[in-house]
């Protein structure tokens, strides 16, 4: 008895939650009338879109980085810069992307390569807004261009990575380092086989531990400190006397294990010495392979303002252009900077040759 | 005879009163978290709400809304069926994400004409589906293991195999591609877009195309409400899920209901990435949308298990996901959206349980009454029923609605 009423109390509560969300989601369809205005655009201001990868500002690395190459070029240049982050599954992307160009952002510049499958589809629909994507080439995979609008921003991760391996060698006597990449997809793949081949290169017979947090498509190891403090952990335990890590938002796990071992670490992309907060954690990091994002991107706007931009092409950062280096504050590596520099030049005259797979 | 009429709308009016207070409590406190970031409330809504300023951006607006709420609706019907059972299938990301791999990767390994085509990987999609969720439905019978414990560790072993294959066998990308994905899938394997469709009924012809999945989507939700409602299989799942041991004692074999609602909770969640896979991208790859499973788990609970209100909850999830994009443009972080969203969920089980409550009162005092008896005193604590979302593992459910005719 009871059973049966408290089924049909459950249906109707369910038919009536039905419509009381049909109606929400219809009045929500049916109100069109909110004009924001003054997102006319057109009056020659430097208006800049500005499409993260996933998580979004504040990662205090990549997308950080590319903010502060744009907020750069609108000091200098005057403007706005107007943002997106993509939601947690990354699905809105593309959508994301073109609204920027919708709402008349020139130019739009999408951070990082997960804009691959996207940038090119959006580009061809607003072919009047100029593209950029950090660590995307222009041509696809396939071979076709994602437009004569895109520009690649792409940087020679393993030349910085190669000279990471030559520092993390020289200063280790034991001949015994460490590699822990976030996710093992072909970008961090580059780090971990520039890396490898600048240690081999100082000395051929050093021992190289490496380790990926999370497999290709789990993103998660990109933000797993844990995960990554946990390897750290078991590489130093087992010798390791030189970590690098190319882990994102990881790379703070590998610094506590670096803190707790008393050994060493080495930073990614941004200079981690002044990323962190803790003193205990500046005093491990001997280095950080740098990625100027910032850069790259102060100077395609620039560019762009200029009416430089050609569209259809990559811009290669690498050491020649001091797109990719490695940082020296905190002068843990001044006493190596002599190898250092002779290597990079050797790597700038094209007279080694390093490889981008493991 | 008007007593009952009077009756009856008392108790609408009651049920009515769930919803409305989820969404009120839902949009304070929303309001509030806007506010305590110093933006607008009343701006920002104003922002949701508002689709675009042309009829195309609308238009896409809808568009985009639709192509969200699709797999959504897959994935809460999913869960929902193994829900109906009492069963926790935590595992519908894994069997997706599995299924769709491998279902790109034969698709695009086979030679056959267009509707066939399509057919072969939705065929193999499911089966997939299916039989990832089965492991977890043959450790329960056999072994008594908690489906929510093996489906959450199936998860990771799938997501780890799916690495595994689309890196290594399945991989169909160039060695240099920042995305690993498989081959792509030929023209016939291509769901046509439903966008003639809409331009068809006058309106303007948006930016994306809509995905044509929706038809087979649609289709499977009716077939599921049908099966559930009107069969004596989908009886006999209701009872197990309301009552293990009477459904028991009526004949129904509960070993064999498990392994049966498991399999085809697997094999719907199976169809998860293919509105995506043969109406976008046509490919699986690293990059391929994740955490579907999941929030098919919040879309369940808010659509009560009800195949329509799974398909309403999730055109609300897909409605707030789009509103993301502009409450950007006014400087709102998206994860305001993310928080609306966990708040309606969490008022919409509340206030469920708060609006049975009453009816339930309502109704005692009703038949006290009619027939001079006090009302019961154990009112408000109906056993075997928690709404709250609290799970008592393998012995009920959040919400077994009755869908009856």
């Amino acid at each position: 008895m009871r059973g049966a009423r408290m089924g049909k109390t459950g249906l109707r509560a369910t038919a009536l939650l039905l419509a009381g969300s049909l109606a929400l989601v219809g009045c929500a369809s049916d109100d069109d009338g909110g004009d924001d205005g003054g997102n006319g655009g057109g009056d020659g201001e430097l208006r800049i879109g500005l499409a993260y990868d996933a998580v979004g500002r504040g990662d205090r690395s990549f997308n950080d980085s590319a903010y502060a190459g744009a907020q750069a070029a609108v000091d200098q240049l005057g403007g706005e810069v107007q943002e997106f982050t993509p939601n947690e599954d990354g699905s809105d992307r593309a959508e994301g992307l073109a609204n920027l160009a919708e709402q008349g952002y020139n130019p739009v510049i999408a951070v990082g390569f997960a804009y691959d499958e996207t940038i090119a589809e959006v580009a061809a629909d607003f072919p009047d807004t100029t593209f950029a994507q950090v660590d995307g080439a222009n041509e696809l995979p396939d071979g076709t261009s994602k437009g004569d609008n895109v520009t690649g921003l792409l940087f020679a991760e393993e030349e910085g990575s190669f000279l990471a391996g030559v520092a993390a060698a020289l200063k280790s006597p034991t001949g015994h380092i460490g590699f822990i990449g976030g996710v093992e997809s072909p970008l961090i793949q580059k780090f971990e086989a520039g890396y490898v081949a600048g240690a081999t290169a100082v000395n051929p017979a050093i021992r190289i531990d490496v380790q990926y947090i999370s497999p290709a498509g789990d993103f998660s190891g990109f933000n797993a400190p844990d995960r990554a403090e946990d390897l750290a952990d078991v590489m130093y335990g087992d010798g390791a006397e030189v970590v690098f890590h190319a882990a994102g938002g990881s790379g703070t796990g590998v610094f506590a294990a670096a803190v707790t071992a008393g050994k060493l670490a080495i930073g990614v992309d941004s200079d981690q010495y002044n990323t962190v907060d803790d003193e205990a954690q500046k005093a491990v990091i001997m280095t950080s392979m740098l990625k100027r994002v910032d850069n790259a991107v102060e100077a395609f706007i620039t560019e762009f303002e200029a009416g430089d931009v050609q569209g259809g092409t990559d811009v290669l950062n690498d050491l020649s252009t001091e797109g990719i280096a490695l940082s020296t504050t905190g002068g843990q590596i001044d006493d190596i900077q002599t190898q250092i520099a002779d290597y990079t030049q050797q790597i700038v005259d094209g007279e080694i040759e390093i490889p981008t797979t493991p | 005879m008007s007593g009952r009429v009077v009756a009856t709308l008392r108790r609408v009016g009651l049920s009515l009163l769930g919803p409305a207070i989820a969404v009120a409590v839902a949009m304070a406190i929303s309001a509030v978290v806007i506010a305590l970031i110093g933006e607008d409330p009343l701006e920002a809504l104003e922002v949701m709400v508002d689709l675009g300023e042309t009829p195309r951006a609308e238009v896409q607006s809808i568009v985009v809304i639709f192509n969200r709420a699709i797999p959504l609706f897959l994935s809460g019907l999913a869960v929902s069926i193994a829900f109906r059972m009492g069963l926790f299938n935590i595992g519908v990301e894994g069997q997706y994400r599995l299924a769709t791999l491998v279902a790109a990767a034969a698709g695009a390994a086979v030679v056959l004409p267009a509707p066939l085509h399509v057919l072969f990987v939705i065929v193999v999609a499911m089966a997939v589906g299916a039989g990832w969720a089965g492991i977890a439905a043959v450790l329960k019978v056999t072994r008594g293991v908690s489906e929510v414990i093996s489906s959450i560790m199936l998860n990771a072993i799938a997501l780890g195999l799916a690495a595994y294959l689309v890196v290594g066998p399945f991989r169909g990308s160039a060695e240099t591609a920042s995305i690993v994905s498989t081959t792509p899938l030929p023209e016939s394997a291509h769901v046509p877009p439903l966008t003639g469709l809409l331009t068809g009924l006058g309106l303007a012809e948006p930016r994306s195309e809509l995905f044509g999945f929706l038809v087979i989507a649609l289709v499977v939700g009716v077939l599921v409400a049908v099966l559930l409602a009107r069969t004596r299989f989908g009886f006999d799942l209701r009872a197990t899920g309301l009552s293990p041991s009477a459904a028991s004692a009526s004949g129904v074999n509960a070993r064999t209901m498990t392994v049966k609602a498991m399999l085809l909770s697997g094999a719907v969640a199976g169809l998860v990435g293919l509105p995506q896979l043969l109406g976008s991208t046509y490919v699986y790859s690293t990059e391929f949308t994740a955490g579907l499973g999941f929030t098919g788990i919040a879309v369940a609970l808010l659509g009560r298990n009800n195949p329509l209100g799974i398909a309403v909850a999730a055109l609300l999830f897909a409605f707030l996901d789009r509103a993301a994009l502009p409450l950007q443009s006014i400087d709102i972080p998206s994860s305001v959206v993310t928080i609306i969203q966990g708040t309606i969920v969490l008022s919409v089980v509340i206030a469920n349980e708060v609006a049975r409550r009453l009816a339930r009162r309502s109704a005692e005092r009703e038949a006290a009454a009619v027939t001079g008896a006090p009302p019961d005193p154990g009112s408000g604590s109906a056993p075997g029923n928690g709404p709250d979302g609290t799970q008592r593992v393998g012995a009920t459910l959040p919400e077994t609605t009755e869908p009856r005719a």
